[in-house]
């Protein structure tokens, strides 16, 4: 048992000493190097591995908007765990967030950024959280827990769009930080990015919607073919000038007859 | 006593190498620093356009080079001093202090360091160009010429024999210059960059080379009347067109451009 009540947790400032424990640096568990700060720091628990996770998550820009996809599928392990999770989670009137990784942290973002519009709708001040600042907000608390070896364990691709200009960015669990054209995280960066690549660098301001979204499924056909963590169940969010639509969940069409032919693969013995 | 808590294994590493290199060589009245504009991870390219050199003042250059999102912070964290420093003391810090706190800023952090290689380049209080360069903990020096990055291996002998002359031997009655002209620097700087993105796969797709003239000094008078792709970023100028207008600039003290080559993208 801890004896010290302003071990507990309480605030360690010379200025708020409720329990009269003053003179504080000489309190035997503070600002010694070491110790814990926290005497129940040995029951904290930290994301050290992921559980239930998400694959990849792609967006792209096109002409007028941007589009970012994800699958619905949340594994545990090997096992296809729940088939019916979203991935794609609407901040405020202009973004899109997507995430791969573990899932429970990724739900814990979504209430953060759920609160932060919420407590920035209350100022009332006529002014909204764009993509950009929500970006820098997520950045930043990615960044901050990382460096609290404490990660929130996700690859999260920001979308939205704003004053005419479309935005994408991509952030992930050690606060790493990029934009591109085209974006694609977890086994998505090796075999979706380069056809996203080939199809969108250089015509971003070219591809109308139908073009785009044709090219996010057949990248999404490719990943489920090749990445044993994926489902052919999926969604689409979409952000342009009207604002943020998710799609209901869209089941791709597959052929695997294929397959029969494949040595070692289908129904020949030898 | 409460326990105290003995080592935890973890498995989570907090660092990444996002590869790409930097550069800067001083002048006798000018400075140059350079760094492409790829960032990757292992054998991705995550972006082929994400910045690694900023301006800090008017006559303050830093490129950081390591783990991205330690750079970036970094570079934010020196950023807000510097505001700091203007509200407090209504002028812009000298480069040596700059150095000096990057240092101190660096050397806070020894026991979980930033991941990251600056250089520092600039004009120094007595108009000579000065480039310093900087370790992960904050040890410093300066000096003429300094390249760091995953192709350091490559460039910094390169400079070596280009920049000091190392392994050479001046003819008779032609010693070897003190100082290198501007265009002379500008072009060892983009051959550095084209060589190391022929040899190393993480540099390449762009190339920003930042150059800090001294007070009163034009790119006329050193040669460089007319290049493409050249924009002055001095705060005093607003030139949102983005072409350098010589001449009709409202800079008075030192003037800042930037230089921006494409390299190759595969």
């Amino acid at each position: 048992m801890d004896h010290f009540p302003t071990n507990w947790g309480r605030p360690r400032n010379e200025a708020v000493d409720l329990y009269n424990t003053y003179p504080l640096h000489l309190r035997p568990d503070n600002g010694t190097y070491g110790r814990p700060k926290d005497s129940f720091e040995e029951g904290v628990q930290r994301t050290r591995q992921p559980i239930v996770t998400g694959t990849s998550v792609l967006a792209i820009k096109f002409k007028d908007g941007v589009i970012v996809a994800a699958d619905n599928l949340a594994s545990y392990g090997s096992l296809a765990r729940f088939k019916d999770i979203q991935r794609l989670h609407a901040v405020g009137t202009h973004t899109v967030i997507g995430a791969g990784g573990d899932m429970s942290d990724f739900q814990h973002i979504q209430h953060d950024l759920d609160s932060l519009i919420i407590s920035e709708f209350s100022e009332g001040d006529g002014h909204a959280l764009g993509p950009a600042e929500i970006y820098e907000y997520l950045s930043q608390v990615m960044y901050a827990r990382r460096s609290k070896m404490n990660p929130l364990w996700n690859s999260i691709l920001v979308g939205g769009w704003k004053d005419g200009k479309s935005f994408l960015g991509y952030v992930d669990l050690i606060g790493t930080t990029y934009s591109a054209s085209t974006l694609a995280t977890g086994y998505g960066a090796y075999i979706a990015q380069p056809l996203l690549r080939k199809a969108v660098e250089g015509r971003e301001n070219e591809l109308t919607e139908e073009e785009a979204v044709k090219i996010v499924e057949e990248s999404l056909k490719v990943l489920f073919y090749r990445d044993a963590r994926s489902l052919n169940k999926y969604q689409i969010a979409i952000v342009n000038e009207k604002g943020v639509s998710i799609s209901d969940s869209r089941i791709a069409p597959t052929e695997w007859s294929f397959a029969e032919g494949i040595r070692g693969y289908g129904a020949q013995t030898q | 006593m409460s326990p105290t808590v003995g080592p935890v294994s973890r498995d989570f590493n907090p660092y990444s190498d996002n590869g790409g290199t930097i550069l800067a060589i001083a002048g006798e009245d000018f400075a140059v620093v350079a760094g492409d504009t790829r960032q990757s991870e292992g054998y991705n390219i995550q972006t082929r356009y994400a910045p690694k050199v900023f301006r800090l003042t008017d006559k303050a250059v830093l490129a950081v080079n390591g783990f991205a999102a330690d750079g970036n912070m970094f570079v934010k964290k020196v950023k807000q001093r510097l505001e700091w420093y203007r509200h407090a003391h209504g002028k812009d810090m000298q480069l040596r202090a700059i150095a000096r706190m990057i240092q101190t800023m660096l050397y806070a952090k020894r026991f979980f360091p930033y991941y990251v290689y600056n250089i520092l380049g600039g004009i120094e209080e007595d108009g000579s160009g000065a480039v310093y360069s900087f370790d992960p903990v904050g040890s410093y020096e300066r000096e003429a010429c300094r390249a760091a990055g995953a192709a350091q291996s490559l460039v910094q002998p390169f400079l070596d024999n280009q920049i000091y002359f190392k392994n050479q031997t001046p003819a008779i009655d032609a010693p070897f210059p003190r100082h290198l002209p501007l265009s002379h620097v500008l072009s060892i700087v983009t051959d550095s960059f084209t060589s190391a993105t022929e040899r190393h796969i993480e540099v390449g797709d762009g190339l920003e080379i930042y150059i800090i003239l001294a007070k009163g000094k034009t790119l006329s008078g050193l040669g460089l009347d007319g290049v493409k792709g050249l924009s002055e970023v001095t705060s005093t100028v607003d030139d949102s067109d983005g072409s350098a207008s010589e001449g009709e600039s409202l800079a008075e003290g030192e003037r800042i451009f930037v230089l921006r080559r494409e390299l190759k993208k595969d």
